[in-house]
């Protein structure tokens, strides 16, 4: 047994764009134990909730994230419109279905991106930005934002696509699909990829059970959860089935987030097609009263939002528990018996946002 | 390989502008001719960006708390509030942040 150290990672780190600080208990190069904190951007949004009214309050929320704003957004404003009992029409919630389904495919290519960056493949971590440009242009068509859209509002959404834009998106997301599949195919078989990734940092699917993993970190165990199977918005006119990888280790949590952008693609597709027409949005009057709890699937995994209106225009609490929080735990559970080198793999195969984690 | 001869993917952006899309949203411009001033705009502005005075018809608007979230524009009764593509250009006058007009009304004796 060697002499133990401890190393401090983070928060400023090159492979992470986030504080995302560890404190790693080292015997020699192996991790022996590891001490997450957190702390370094908290900006009190969920105090906001008093002084801000329940209307400009989506505004603030969508800024929790710059990577996952749409479902910040799209989250606050569904537990507003369970808590006042108002039913958007059906066409918003196709929208929001496409538009949700497009951050997915944009914070995905963005990881993958990242992931590429980490383990050294820099030259393919550029083409993932650079197909991602596409998404973002889309979005910046449609919403008139390329990271903050503000396009959903308490009631619907404020901006319609028209069906023609609507057939272009989906001819230039055929594009995207036979790029983003050149890129697939070095993740997936490339040589170099798999001797960093394959069976580093292995969760069972009991650890990844027991200890509560989300998103991409759960289902790359083989447990079978996707919170889009809730069929919030328009999700239960479609038909998807959840993408599981069984092996647990930083390979397969890569492959499950390169196959979710294809099925995004495929729902994107779908969505298209049987979204009806009709109004975007409802009149919402008065102020809430109650309180709702509502899931999402964000592209890091599951999502609670919950919130405790009093009839008055302020909400009396606003909580988000977000995907990264719940995979800290799962990582500390990962990092025991990893090299020092895998570490910072490692920690970004749980797409850490530490933005989301402390809003 | 066919990276390698292909024609670069990024802009030579300072030498080639950028081209916006009609819907984006870079900055929020007032037309003083229909304004009613009735204040909707700066009550809802989530950071507080827009102050509205009535008694002087002054309408004002700091550049850089604004976040360009369009709801101004939606709540406006009188739709006198636009989004212009462009993004407000950077400054380091400090004063050159908050953007003012006035309405000159002639028959109201006010200028």
């Amino acid at each position: 047994m060697g002499e133990r150290t401890i190393i401090p990672f983070g928060p400023q780190h090159p492979v992470l764009p986030e504080p995302l600080h560890l404190d790693l208990i080292m015997e020699d190069e192996k991790v022996v134990g590891a001490v997450p904190s957190i702390g370094f951007v908290h900006r009190g949004l969920e105090k906001l909730v008093e002084k801000r009214d329940f209307h400009e309050m989506m505004y603030v929320i969508e800024r929790i994230c710059g990577i996952c704003s749409f479902i910040h957004g799209q989250g606050y404003c569904q537990t507003i419109e369970a808590i006042m009992g108002v039913e958007i029409p059906d066409r918003a919630k196709y929208l929001r279905t496409i538009w949700a389904e497009l951050s997915r495919v944009h914070s995905h290519l963005l990881w993958l991106g990242l992931m590429a960056d980490a383990f050294g493949f820099e030259s393919l971590f550029m083409h993932c930005w650079r197909v991602r440009e596409k998404i973002l242009d889309i979005f910046e068509e449609t919403t008139g934002g390329r990271v903050i859209f503000s396009v959903c509002k308490v009631g619907g959404v404020w901006k319609d696509i028209n069906n023609a834009t609507l057939t272009r998106i989906v001819s230039t997301l055929h594009v995207v699909e036979k790029e983003t599949k050149e890129l697939a195919k070095v993740f997936i078989k490339d040589y170099t990829v798999q001797k960093r990734t394959r069976g580093v940092g292995v969760l069972t699917y009991k650890e990844a059970f027991d200890l509560g993993a989300v998103g991409p970190t759960l289902r790359g165990s083989g447990v079978r959860q996707d919170l889009r199977q809730l069929g919030y918005a328009a999700y239960g006119e479609l038909d998807f089935e959840p993408v599981v990888e069984i092996d647990g280790d930083c390979y397969a949590r890569t492959v499950v987030r390169v196959r979710e952008v294809f099925q995004s693609f495929d729902l994107i597709y779908q969505a298209v097609g049987k979204i009806p027409d009709g109004d975007i949005e409802v009149k919402v009057k008065g102020n809430p009263n109650g309180e709702y709890l509502s899931r999402l699937e964000q592209p890091r995994g599951q999502v609670i939002y919950y919130g405790k209106a009093n009839g008055t225009k302020y909400l009396d609490r606003f909580r988000v528990r977000t995907p990264t929080f719940a995979n800290i735990a799962p990582l500390l559970k990962m990092l025991p018996g990893a090299d020092l080198a895998d570490v910072p793999i490692l920690a970004l195969t749980i797409d850490p946002c530490i933005s989301c984690t402390e809003r | 390989m066919k990276s390698l001869f292909s024609k670069p993917a990024t802009a030579m952006y300072p030498v080639i502008k950028n081209d916006f899309f009609p819907n984006t949203r870079g900055n929020i411009q007032l037309d003083t001719n229909l304004c009613i001033f009735c204040g909707i705009c700066s009550k809802r502005c989530p950071t507080g960006a827009i102050e509205v005075n009535k008694s002087d018809l002054k309408w004002e608007i700091d550049r850089t708390r604004c976040i360009v979230c369009n709801f101004c524009v939606e709540v406006c009764p009188k739709k006198c509030l636009t989004t212009q593509q462009q993004y407000t250009a950077p400054m380091t006058d400090i004063a050159g942040r908050i953007a003012t007009s006035y309405k000159r009304d002639v028959n109201l004796g006010r200028s």
